[in-house]
C-alpha cells in the first residue's frame, strides 16, 4: 500500500479556487480562447450580443431586462469554462510551486581535470560534467552516480522521507537535481543541460505549460467544431426561413438558441478533463512525461509485469522445514537458524524469523558463539557457519549435492523427491547440511501481494492481458502465475526476451504497458507503448520510459491504466451528455421563438414554460450553469467501475445518454420556475 | 391502418430481410473476385471490355486515384449526357420529334442522373426522345448505380483491410458492378413487367379517341376561363420496362413518364408494385451482408440491418398512420369522402398502405420514384419522407451510398460513445483518429451547408424563390425545402408543387445533387483510405462492442439525434406548423 504523503487537495480548494476565478477572466483574451472553437463562437456572441444592447439602450428600444440577461449569462458561460480549466490548472500550479522550492539555488562543487573541485552555480553546470556531493549538500543536478555510496533524502520530489540509497554501477545510480545528501560523499556526472532536469520537466508538466493535446482530444476538438458549424448553418438558416414565415427573431434570441444547440459543456470542460487526468496521476506521485502517455496507458491490451516487486513481495520467505527422514524438526530448524545467523538477505532473515516463531528457537547472539561465517556467494551459492566443529551449510540444492559429493556424501533419494515437490509447487527449495549429512529442506515461497488476484480478475474484464515476467524457471513460473491470477507468464526471461514479447504484441496491434529499473530494461521501456520507470532506477530506463514512479512502485502501473480510462470514459460522458443535452433545449426554444406568430407551436412548449421570455432565458442559463455543475465531475473523473465494454457502455449510455436528455427537460423547468417567481421574466 | 395494410407492410420485410443474405454473399463473392454461377457468360465480356479500355484489372489504386478515377469517369459521362440532350433533335430514335433539351434543363438533369439522384424539371413524354432515355438516362441509372455500388465495397475494403494503401480498382469493381449485379436482375425483371403490361416498344405515341369525352375548363393566357371538350387522348410508350427495373433496383427514380410509378405503364398491378418495392430495397440491404463478411463480422452486418429496419418500421408507422387517419377537416365536414382515410394523390390500385409504404421506401432510399403525390399527403405523412431524406438516406439507402453514408454515421457513434469504454474510440479493429473524424464531420457538414443555404436563400427571394411556388404558408416552406432535401440526398423524388423549371432551381438544384453526391463521396473514400492503412486492434474483452442490440439502438439514436438536431429548426416552421395549423383548422 503506498501512501500518497502529499496532502491532496479537496475539489474546491479556497486557495485554488479563488486563484482561478481571476484566471477565468484573463482567459477571456480571445487570442487564447480561439483555440477552443466552441467557446470562442459563445465570446463572440457575447460581445455582439454587449455591442447590440449598447446600441439599443442608445436608441431606448424596450426589452433591455431579457436581452442584458441574456448577454450576461453568455458572458457567464465562458468564464464558468475558463474557470474549468483554471481550477484544473490551479491544482497544478499549486503542486508546481512546491517542487520550484526544491530549486533551489545550489553551488556545486565541479570536478576539475587535475582532480581538484571549483564551486560553481548549480545552474551553470552542464551534461557531462562531473561534481562531488558531500553530506548535507544539495544535488545541483540530475545525474547518474559514478563513485561512492551514499543516503539522499528524496522527500522533495517523492514526499517520502525516509532516505533511500544510491550508489555507482547497478541499478540505483541515478539522483535528482534538488534531493540532498544525507551521509557519505559521492562522484556525479550530470546529465541534464539546465533547464532541462527532471525537476524542471516536472514542473511544466504539472503546470501545463508543456501540456499537448492528446490525439484524442484533437480529435473530439474536431467534431465538437464540427458540430458548432452545423449549429451555426441550422441557426443562420433559421432567420430567413423565420421571415418567411413572418416571425423574424432579435439577434438576442437567435444567439440563445445558437448557444444552447453547440455542445458548451463539454467544450468547456475538454481541457479541464485532460488536465485533471493527467493531475491524478501526479498525486499518485507517477510523472508523466505527456498527456499522450496517460491516455494511451487507458488504451493498453497487454501489461507486462515483473513478478518480483509487483506481482510479489519483493522476496521470498520461508514458510515450512521439512526434514530428512530421521531427523527431527528441532534439529533442522537448529541448523537452519545457524546456518542464516548471519544471511542478512530477506531469505535469510525470514528463515531466522519461521525458526523463532514455529519452532521456538530464539537467535543467539552471533559474538558469543565464536563461530566462523561464511557469506553467500554467487559461485558457491551457499552460506553457512563453521561452529564448535560442525560445518553447516544451506543453499541451492544442486550446489548442496554438488559440495556433498565433493565429500562423499549424499542426498537421500526421499529428500530428492522433496525437492522436486517444493519446486513444482512454485516454491524455492533450499537444502541445509551439516557435515556432509541431509538434514533437510527449506521452502522459501513467494509471497503473492493482496488483492492481486482481484486486480487482474478487473483488468480481464476490461479486456487487459496481463503477463508475468520472471526469471524464475518454468515450474515456479508456472505456479505463481496460477495462484496470483495472471493470464500469461514469460519463465526464465532475460531483458531481451521482454523486448521481443513487446514487439511480438505490438505486430499483433496491441498496445503493451511495461514496468523497469534496469538499464537493460531501457530497450523495452522504450519499445513498449506505455514505460513506467522507477525513480530508483538507472538514469537510462527513466529515460527510456514515459513515465517515471516516485515511489517506486511497480503496481502502480495497475493505477495508471485505470486512470487513463477514466479520462477517456470521461470524455465520452460528458460528450454525450452535451449532445443529449440539446434536445430539450430544442423544446424550450422553438416554441419560444415562434409561438408568438403561430399561438398553435404551443404544443411543443412540453415543460409547459412560462413565457416566451423565460423559456429561452431558462434555456441559457441552465446551459450556463451545467458547466460549473459538472467541473467536479470533470476534475474527479467519472466513477469507473472494471467491467466489460458492453456493461460499462450500456451503463453510461443510461446515465449520461438517457440522463443527457431527461435532466435539461426537469433542470430549464426549475429555472423556469424560480426566474418567474423572481419575476425576471 | 388495417391489419391487411400492416401484413402486406410486413411481408414486404421479410422478403427483404430473406433475400438479404444470399445478395450479400453473392456481392461479396462478385468484389473478392470469386467464381459465381454467371462467370461462364459474363467473364469472357467482362475480360473484353477490359481489353477495348487498356484497363489492367490487376492494379490496385489508393483512394485518391480511386476518386479521381470515378471522378472523370462521371464527368465525362455527365458531359455525354448533356450533348446527347442537346441533340436529340438531330439523333434517331425520335418519333415524336422532340426538340433539343434547354441548357439549363440538360444541366439539370445530366447532373441529376449521373448522380443517382434522377430529380426530373421535365415531363420525360414531352422533353426526351427515345435514345436519349435509352444511351443518356437509363445509361446512367446503370453506371451511377454501378459508381455507387462500387465506392461502398472500397469502403469495406478500406475496413476490412490491414495495413494496406489500396482499395482496389474502381474500374473493375465498376464492371463487375454493372455486369454481375445489376445487368442480370434488369433482363429477367424487365422481362416480368413486361409480363405484366409495361411496354417495351419504339413506337410513336398513340392517340385514341376517348369513350366518354369530358368537358374541362381551360383559364386562357388572358386570364378567361373558357370550356373544352376534350374527345382524343396521346397514350404516351416506348421502351419502358427496360428503364423501369434499374430505376428501383439502381435506386435511381426517374421515371419513364412524368407520373412515374403511379403511371399504369410503369407500375400496373399491385403485384409489380411490391417487385419494384422490393428492388428498390435489395441491395442496400443485401450490402448490409457484404460489410459483415468482407470485414469477417456478420453479426456487425446484422446489427446495422436490423438498425435500418428500425428506422424504416418507424417511418412506415407514422406515414402509414398519419395518411390512413386522414385530414381532420374533411373528417368532420364531409367524412363520407375519405373513409379510409388521405386518398388524395393516391392511385386506387395501391390505396393508402402500399402508397405509405412506397413513400418511405423510396425516401428511405435514394431512389424517388413515387406511387402517389407526396405533396398531397397529410403533413405529418409528408413529413417522414423529408425525415428520412434529411437523414441521410442511410435506411437501407441508396444503392452503396446508404451503405457509406451509414458508416459515417457508425463511426461517429463510435467515436462519441466508444470513449465511455474507456479505450480512444474503435471501429472493427480501426482507431477512429482525428483524420477520421474531421473527414467524417465534412460528410455530415456538407448536406445542410447546401440543403439549408438554399432553402434559406430561395425563402427571401421573391423573385426567383417564391414566384415558383404553388402553395403558401408553411406547405411552401416544405416545397422549397423538399426539393434541396431530396437534391442534397440525390433522392430525385419530387414533392411537387414547385415549378422547379426555372433557371434558378435548375441550375441551384443541380449544383445540389452534384454537391450531395461528389463532396460527400471524396471524404468517404479519404476515410477509407486512412482505415485502410491502419494497424488491426485485436477485440477483446475492452473492444467497443458493434454486434449486439446495444449497438444497433445507440446507432439509431445517432442517426436520429444529429439528423433531429440539424434540421428541427427548419421542420418546426414547416411540416409541424402545418400539422398543427391543421388541427386548429387552417390549411394551405
Amino acid at each position: 500500500m503506498t501512501v500518497y504523503p502529499k496532502k491532496s487537495r479537496s475539489i474546491w480548494d479556497a486557495e485554488i479556487a479563488s486563484r482561478a476565478v481571476w484566471d477565468s477572466f484573463a482567459k477571456l483574451n480571445p487570442r487564447t480562447l480561439m483555440k477552443n472553437p466552441v467557446m470562442f463562437v459563445v465570446e463572440i456572441g457575447a460581445a455582439l450580443l454587449t455591442i447590440q444592447l449598447v446600441r439599443n439602450q442608445l436608441h431606448h428600444a424596450t426589452g433591455f431586462a431579457f436581452e442584458f440577461q441574456i448577454t450576461i449569462w453568455l458572458w457567464f458561460t465562458v468564464l464558468f469554462a475558463n474557470f474549468a480549466e483554471a481550477m484544473a490548472e490551479g491544482r497544478g500550479k499549486a503542486q508546481a510551486d512546491t517542487l520550484r522550492k526544491a530549486r533551489t539555488e545550489t553551488i556545486a562543487h565541479k570536478l576539475k581535470a587535475d582532480g581538484t573541485t571549483e564551486e560553481i552555480p548549480g545552474s551553470k553546470l552542464r551534461s557531462g560534467d562531473v561534481v562531488v556531493v558531500s553530506a548535507g549538500e544539495f544535488i545541483p543536478g540530475d545525474g547518474e552516480v559514478i563513485e561512492g555510496v551514499a543516503s539522499v533524502d528524496e522527500s522533495a520530489i517523492t514526499g517520502e522521507s525516509a532516505p533511500v540509497i544510491r550508489e555507482s554501477g547497478g541499478d540505483r545510480s541515478a539522483v535528482t537535481g534538488g534531493t540532498r545528501v544525507l551521509s557519505d560523499e559521492i562522484k556525479v556526472r550530470i546529465t541534464s543541460n539546465p533547464g532541462e532536469t527532471f525537476l524542471d520537466r516536472m514542473i511544466k508538466m504539472v503546470e501545463g505549460a508543456s501540456r499537448q493535446k492528446t490525439p484524442n482530444e484533437i480529435a473530439l476538438n474536431i467534431l465538437l467544431a464540427g458540430l458548432t458549424i452545423i449549429f451555426l448553418l441550422a441557426t443562420a438558416t433559421l432567420q430567413p426561413m423565420a421571415i418567411y414565415s413572418g416571425a423574424p427573431q432579435s439577434p438576442f434570441v437567435l444567439w440563445s438558441l445558437l448557444v444552447c444547440l453547440i455542445p458548451t459543456t463539454i467544450g468547456g470542460l475538454l481541457s479541464a478533463i485532460g488536465i485533471a487526468g493527467i493531475d491524478r496521476v501526479i498525486q499518485r506521485n507517477v510523472m508523466a512525461m505527456s498527456g499522450r502517455a496517460v491516455e494511451a496507458a487507458g488504451d493498453v491490451d497487454t501489461l507486462l509485469l515483473d513478478k518480483t516487486g509487483t506481482i510479489t513481495l519483493g522476496n521470498r520467505q520461508a514458510t515450512e522445514l521439512i526434514p530428512a527422514p530421521g531427523v527431527t524438526d528441532g534439529e533442522l530448524a537448529d541448523a537452519a537458524q545457524l546456518a542464516s545467523l548471519a544471511d542478512e538477505t530477506p531469505e535469510g532473515r525470514s528463515i531466522v524469523v519461521l525458526a523463532k516463531e514455529k519452532y521456538g528457537l530464539r537467535g543467539r547472539p552471533l559474538s558469543s558463539l565464536e563461530a566462523t561465517f561464511i557469506p553467500f556467494s554467487a559461485t558457491t551459492r551457499m552460506s553457512g557457519v563453521d561452529f564448535g566443529g560442525r560445518v553447516i551449510r544451506k543453499g541451492a540444492p544442486d550446489a548442496i549435492k554438488k559440495y556433498l559429493t565433493e565429500r562423499g556424501g549424499t542426498v537421500p533419494v526421499q529428500v530428492g523427491e522433496m525437492v522436486q515437490l517444493v519446486a513444482s509447487s512454485g516454491a524455492t527449495p533450499l537444502l541445509v547440511a551439516v557435515d556432509n549429512r541431509v538434514l533437510g529442506t527449506v521452502r522459501l515461497k513467494d509471497i503473492v501481494k493482496g488483492g492481486m488476484r482481484e486486480r487482474f480478475d478487473h483488468l480481464r474484464a476490461m479486456g487487459i492481458r496481463t503477463v508475468m515476467i520472471t526469471g524464475d524457471n518454468h515450474l515456479t513460473a508456472a505456479a505463481i502465475a496460477q495462484e496470483a491470477g495472471v493470464d500469461d507468464f514469460l519463465a526464465e526471461a532475460k531483458p531481451e526476451d521482454k523486448l521481443a514479447l513487446i514487439r511480438q504484441e505490438q505486430a499483433k496491434g496491441k498496445l503493451v504497458a511495461m514496468t523497469g529499473d534496469g538499464t537493460n530494461d531501457a530497450p523495452a521501456l522504450a519499445q513498449a507503448d506505455v514505460g513506467l520507470a522507477m525513480n530508483a532506477g538507472t538514469q537510462a530506463a527513466k529515460e527510456a520510459g514515459n513515465m517515471v514512479d516516485l515511489d517506486s512502485n511497480p503496481t502502480k502501473l495497475i493505477e495508471v491504466v485505470e486512470i487513463g480510462k477514466q479520462m477517456l470514459i470521461t470524455r465520452g460522458a460528458l460528450t454525450t451528455f452535451s449532445v443529449a443535452n440539446d434536445v430539450a433545449k430544442y423544446f424550450a426554444i422553438i416554441p419560444a421563438m415562434f409561438a408568438g406568430a403561430f399561438p398553435v407551436l404551443q404544443a411543443l412548449n412540453i415543460m409547459a414554460l412560462k413565457t416566451p421570455q423565460s423559456a429561452i432565458l431558462s434555456a441559457v442559463i441552465f446551459n450556463a450553469l451545467i458547466i460549473v455543475a459538472l467541473v467536479p465531475l470533470a476534475l474527479r473523473g467519472v466513477r469507473y467501475r472494471p467491467m466489460g465494454a458492453e456493461a460499462l457502455l450500456r451503463w453510461n449510455l443510461l446515465v449520461y445518454g438517457l440522463g443527457g436528455i431527461v435532466a435539461p427537460f426537469i433542470g430549464i423547468k426549475f429555472i423556469d420556475m424560480i426566474i418567474t417567481s423572481l419575476h425576471w421574466a | 391502418m388495417t391489419t391487411n395494410g400492416w401484413l402486406q407492410i410486413l411481408f414486404f420485410l421479410f422478403v427483404v430481410l430473406a433475400l438479404t443474405k444470399p445478395l450479400g454473399v453473392f456481392m461479396t463473392r462478385v468484389f473478392n473476385r470469386e467464381k459465381t454461377f454467371l462467370d461462364p457468360v459474363l467473364r469472357p465480356i467482362e475480360k473484353l471490355l477490359y481489353r477495348l479500355t487498356g484497363v489492367d484489372e490487376t492494379r490496385e489504386m489508393r483512394w485518391t486515384e480511386y476518386g479521381a478515377a470515378m471522378l472523370i469517369f462521371s464527368g465525362v459521362t455527365m458531359a455525354l449526357t448533356y450533348l446527347i440532350e442537346r441533340v436529340q433533335n438531330r439523333l434517331p430514335l425520335n418519333p415524336q420529334k422532340l426538340a433539343a433539351v434547354a441548357p439549363d434543363l440538360a444541366f439539370n438533369t445530366a447532373a441529376s442522373f449521373t448522380t443517382n439522384t434522377n430529380w426530373q424539371a421535365y415531363v420525360p413524354e414531352t422533353t426526351m426522345s427515345y435514345l436519349t432515355q435509352m444511351a443518356a438516362l437509363a445509361y446512367h441509372n446503370f453506371i451511377s448505380a454501378a459508381t455507387g455500388i462500387a465506392l461502398a465495397i472500397a469502403v469495406v475494403r478500406g475496413i476490412a483491410r490491414r495495413e494496406k494503401d489500396t482499395l482496389g480498382n474502381y474500374w473493375v469493381d465498376m464492371t463487375r458492378a454493372t455486369l454481375w449485379v445489376l445487368l442480370p436482375a434488369c433482363i429477367v425483371g424487365s422481362l416480368f413487367l413486361v409480363s405484366q403490361g409495361v411496354p417495351q416498344n419504339f413506337k410513336p405515341y398513340t392517340t385514341a379517341q376517348l369513350v366518354d369525352p369530358q368537358t374541362v375548363q381551360i383559364t386562357g393566357a388572358d386570364g378567361k376561363a373558357t370550356t373544352q371538350v376534350v374527345r382524343e387522348q396521346t397514350i404516351a410508350q416506348g421502351p419502358t420496362a427496360s428503364q423501369e427495373v434499374i430505376k428501383e433496383f439502381g435506386t435511381n427514380g426517374g421515371g419513364f413518364f412524368n407520373a412515374n410509378s403511379s403511371h399504369p405503364f410503369e407500375n400496373p398491378t399491385p403485384l409489380t408494385n411490391f417487385f419494384e418495392l422490393v428492388l428498390i430495397f435489395a441491395i442496400g440491404s443485401g450490402l448490409t451482408y457484404t460489410l459483415g463478411q468482407m470485414t469477417g463480422s456478420p453479426r456487425h452486418g446484422w446489427a446495422v440491418w436490423c438498425a435500418m429496419a428500425i428506422l424504416f418500421l418507424i417511418g412506415v408507422t407514422a406515414t402509414y398512420s398519419a395518411e390512413a387517419r386522414g385530414n381532420p377537416l374533411v373528417q368532420t365536414t364531409a367524412n363520407h369522402l375519405q373513409p379510409i382515410g388521405n386518398m388524395e394523390g393516391k392511385e386506387v390500385r395501391f390505396g393508402i398502405a402500399n402508397s405509405a409504404l412506397w413513400a418511405v421506401v423510396t425516401t428511405d432510399t435514394s431512389c424517388g420514384a413515387v406511387n402517389s403525390m407526396h405533396d398531397s399527403y397529410t403533413p405529418l405523412g409528408g413529413m417522414i419522407p423529408l425525415i428520412n431524406m434529411l437523414l441521410g438516406e442511410v435506411i437501407f439507402g441508396g444503392v452503396g451510398s446508404g451503405l457509406y453514408g451509414i458508416i459515417v454515421f457508425i463511426i461517429l457513434s463510435v467515436f462519441i460513445a466508444g470513449l465511455m469504454v474507456g479505450r480512444t474510440p474503435e471501429y472493427l479493429g480501426k482507431k477512429v483518429e482525428a483524420f477520421d473524424v474531421k473527414m467524417a464531420m465534412l460528410t455530415v457538414l456538407i448536406y445542410p451547408l447546401f440543403v439549408l443555404g438554399f432553402t434559406g436563400i430561395s425563402v427571401l427571394a421573391p423573385k426567383f424563390g417564391l414566384s415558383s411556388l404553388a402553395n403558401a404558408g408553411p406547405h411552401g416552406l416544405s416545397e422549397i425545402f423538399y426539393a434541396y432535401a431530396e437534391a442534397g440526398a440525390n433522392n430525385g423524388s419530387a414533392f411537387a408543387g414547385l415549378n422547379a423549371n426555372t433557371l434558378w432551381y435548375n441550375s441551384t438544384i443541380g449544383a445540389t445533387t452534384l454537391f450531395g453526391r461528389f463532396f460527400m463521396v471524396i471524404p468517404v473514400l479519404a476515410i477509407a483510405g486512412s482505415l485502410a492503412c491502419k494497424k488491426h486492434v485485436p477485440e477483446s474483452a475492452g473492444t467497443f462492442p458493434v454486434t449486439t442490440p446495444l449497438f444497433t439502438g445507440l446507432l439509431i439514436s445517432v442517426v436520429l439525434i444529429v439528423g433531429a438536431l440539424t434540421f428541427f429548426p427548419a421542420l418546426s416552421l414547416g411540416p409541424i406548423l402545418e400539422h398543427l395549423l391543421m388541427y386548429a383548422g387552417k390549411v394551405f
